[in-house]
């Protein structure tokens, strides 16, 4: 067999499968956005970003996404460089710090709820401590930025841990002589962070930012466990067209737009932390 | 004034001894190059002395400072890594300035810097380049450059030439020699070969398994080696070792003839190197095992007494395998030492 050939060969299998359970649902929901009352028109986009939740529910995740991405990234950025530091313990402390890993999103939220609501945790405790006399509504209509605070909390909570993982395996990737020729050459700890570890961990950087911002825009479970309809986001405008409104057309069309918004921010995140040309990270 | 003094330093890496008490004092602006076989503990002692690795035992002290408890960069050092860690996301330029701009120099004194130094490795036109783009021979040039820009009272070299083709080593070491003589920079030069350390040191120290065997200047370490390691390892092909029995009064034999030597008690080993040995009448019999004519010399392999024992003679004469010669050991060439301490018996 001509080795010319061989690499397409081997990847035939996974492309197919890719074909057959990606691509193919994809196009059908994209036809289906297109779709209404028997003619191709751009209708269900009309209809969908024409109505008043839309905007409303945009704009709340992208500031739950503006509020929890950064803080994720400074956060596994300093406990990434923290665990690359340690000598001993330092798996422990990871297999720990990645636990909130393996909790599914809506659980994640249900113990966040837990906390924050009436007869939770946090009630109990401050009125335990004589801090407020009886346990109050603390995730109602009356608190809004109770809610973001608690949907936010959770979501750093829940996911901070992937791109922790991400950055480890990044920073171990670097080598060590670097940071040495750095100290000798006269940079500060905070210097060599800034002009070795963060250049030199852009790729990983890339991937993990571009995960957490598109899963950021799908973020949905931990909002309903905690806000219900009080904070609508985008994913819930997409469930509740194609579950409570029966519109698979409407649902569709939504999930081209959060598909484009992801695209794009993906596209400026690549850009943004391009290595330059030449430049061998 | 950047005296190096290097004070009973020892270092252990768990149960393994790299350095065993290391006592050295490096002259304020003195060439020292460290010599020593693969694994011997050069760059461990280096890095000691940067500040990258702390030493288990010791003290080490430059320009009359204690600096074993500073950060490396308080210490006045710039360094060359023997695996030049080259920043692969910065240019050479940007490379070479890394230091500099630590220290905040003005920008225009790091541009000038800069040039002067890259212009001195013959890398001004690679600049711009990122050090992916770059050779090996050019990396390390890279690497020296950095260090030279700094303009350090000490530097700290690990085999900065290993990796240049012959004619461009021989041009760099003299340009390098010439900057540090011209800036009156204190040098510790790690390398493994021997031509380049005798070329450029002030001092050579001859390093074996963690010590520091003789430090001394290269002609004294060519032509009186401290130990059979030192006589062994320094100089191409290295010197002959014969068994020597005592006769009495400073008298030896050796392969059946009687030779003066010094009063010992005990056998000795007596050694020449294979110049120092000519054709003569009486002196050592020897049966000649393999010719190679090196251009202005022959390299004669003889079996002598039963040992093998290398001569360097002149490429007139015409020999072949089997022939028996006589040779006559230049008296005041010839060196000794005791097998069970290993080192040289005046
Ligand atoms: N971090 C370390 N941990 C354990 N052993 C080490 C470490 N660094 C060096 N060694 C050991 O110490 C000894 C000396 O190493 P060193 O790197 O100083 O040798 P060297 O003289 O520079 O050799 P080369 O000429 O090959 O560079 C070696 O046996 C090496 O295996
Ligand atoms: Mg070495």
């Amino acid at each position: 067999m001509s080795p010319r050939y061989l690499p397409y060969i081997l990847i035939l299998p996974v492309t197919l499968f890719l074909c057959a359970f990606f691509l193919y649902p994809f196009l059908l929901v994209a036809r289906q956005a297109f779709l209404s009352d028997g003619g191709y028109s751009l209708q269900n986009f009309r209809e969908t970003m024409g109505y008043w939740k839309f905007s409303i529910s945009l704009q709340n995740t992208m500031l739950l996404a503006l509020a929890v991405v950064p803080v994720q990234v400074s956060l596994a950025l300093l406990m990434a460089t923290m665990v690359s530091r340690m000598k001993k313990g330092r798996d422990l402390v990871l297999y720990i710090w990645t636990i909130p890993l393996g909790i599914s999103d809506l659980a994640a939220g249900i113990i966040w709820f837990a906390i924050f609501e009436q007869s939770g945790f946090l009630n109990s405790m401050l009125t335990g401590l004589g801090v407020i006399d009886k346990p109050a509504v603390l995730l109602g209509y009356q608190n809004p930025l109770l809610v973001f605070i608690a949907i936010a909390l959770a979501e750093i909570w829940r996911a901070t841990a992937i791109m922790l993982v991400i950055l480890v395996a990044g920073i171990g990737l670097i080598p060590k002589e670097y940071y040495e020729a750095a100290e000798v050459f006269g940079a500060s700890p905070w210097q060599r962070f800034l002009r070795i570890t963060l250049p030199l961990l852009r790729p990983s950087l890339q991937t993990a930012l571009i995960l957490r911002v598109v899963l950021a825009f799908e973020v949905f479970a931990v909002v309903v466990a905690l806000g219900g309809t009080l904070f609508p986001v985008m994913m819930g405008q997409i469930y509740s067209y194609q579950f409570d409104l029966q519109n698979a057309g409407g649902a569709a069309a939504l999930a081209l737009v959060v598909l484009a918004i992801s695209i794009a921010f993906t596209l400026v995140i690549l850009r943004a932390l391009r290595v330059p040309k030449g430049a061998t990270i | 004034m950047a005296e190096i003094q290097i004070k009973n330093v020892a270092k252990a890496f768990g149960s393994y001894t790299a350095l065993h008490d290391i006592n050295l004092t490096i002259a304020d602006q003195e060439f020292m190059v460290l010599l020593g076989a693969s694994g011997c503990g050069k760059t461990t002692l280096l890095r000691i002395v940067a500040g990258l690795e702390t030493a288990t035992t010791g003290e080490v002290w430059i320009g009359g400072r204690r600096v074993d408890h500073l950060p490396p960069k308080d210490r006045g050092i710039a360094m060359v890594f023997q695996n030049y860690a080259v920043f692969p996301h910065l240019t050479v330029f940007e490379n070479i300035g890394f230091g500099l701009r630590m220290k905040k120099l003005p920008e225009a004194e790091v541009k000038r810097r800069v040039e002067r130094t890259a212009t001195l490795m013959h890398i001004e036109q690679l600049l711009g380049r990122y050090s992916g783009e770059l050779s090996g021979g050019q990396r390390q040039r890279v690497a020296v450059a950095r260090a030279l820009a700094m303009e350090p009272d000490v530097i700290l070299m690990d085999e900065p030439l290993s990796n240049l083709d012959a004619l461009l080593r021989l041009e760099m070491r003299a340009e390098l020699k010439g900057v540090l003589a011209e800036s009156k920079t204190t040098a510790i030069y790690v390398t493994h070969d021997q031509v380049e350390a005798m070329s450029l040191a002030d001092r050579i120290s001859v390093m074996h398994q963690g010590r520091i065997v003789q430090a001394d200047k290269p002609v004294a370490i060519y032509r009186n080696p401290a130990a059979e390691f030192v006589a062994g390892f320094i100089g191409n092909p290295p010197m002959n070792f014969l068994p020597a029995d005592p006769r009495g009064d400073g008298k030896w034999m050796v392969a059946g003839q009687v030779i003066d030597g010094p009063t010992h008690s005990g056998a000795l080993k007596f050694a020449i190197r294979p110049e120092d040995v000519k054709l003569g009448d009486h002196g050592l019999p020897a049966t000649v095992r393999l010719v190679e004519p090196l251009g202005a010399h022959l390299l004669v392999t003889c079996d002598v007494g039963g040992t093998l024992f290398r001569a360097v003679l002149d490429s007139d004469l015409s020999l072949k395998l089997g022939d028996t010669l006589t040779l006559t050991p230049q008296g005041d060439r010839q060196r000794w030492f005791d097998p069970a301490t290993t080192l040289a018996v005046a």
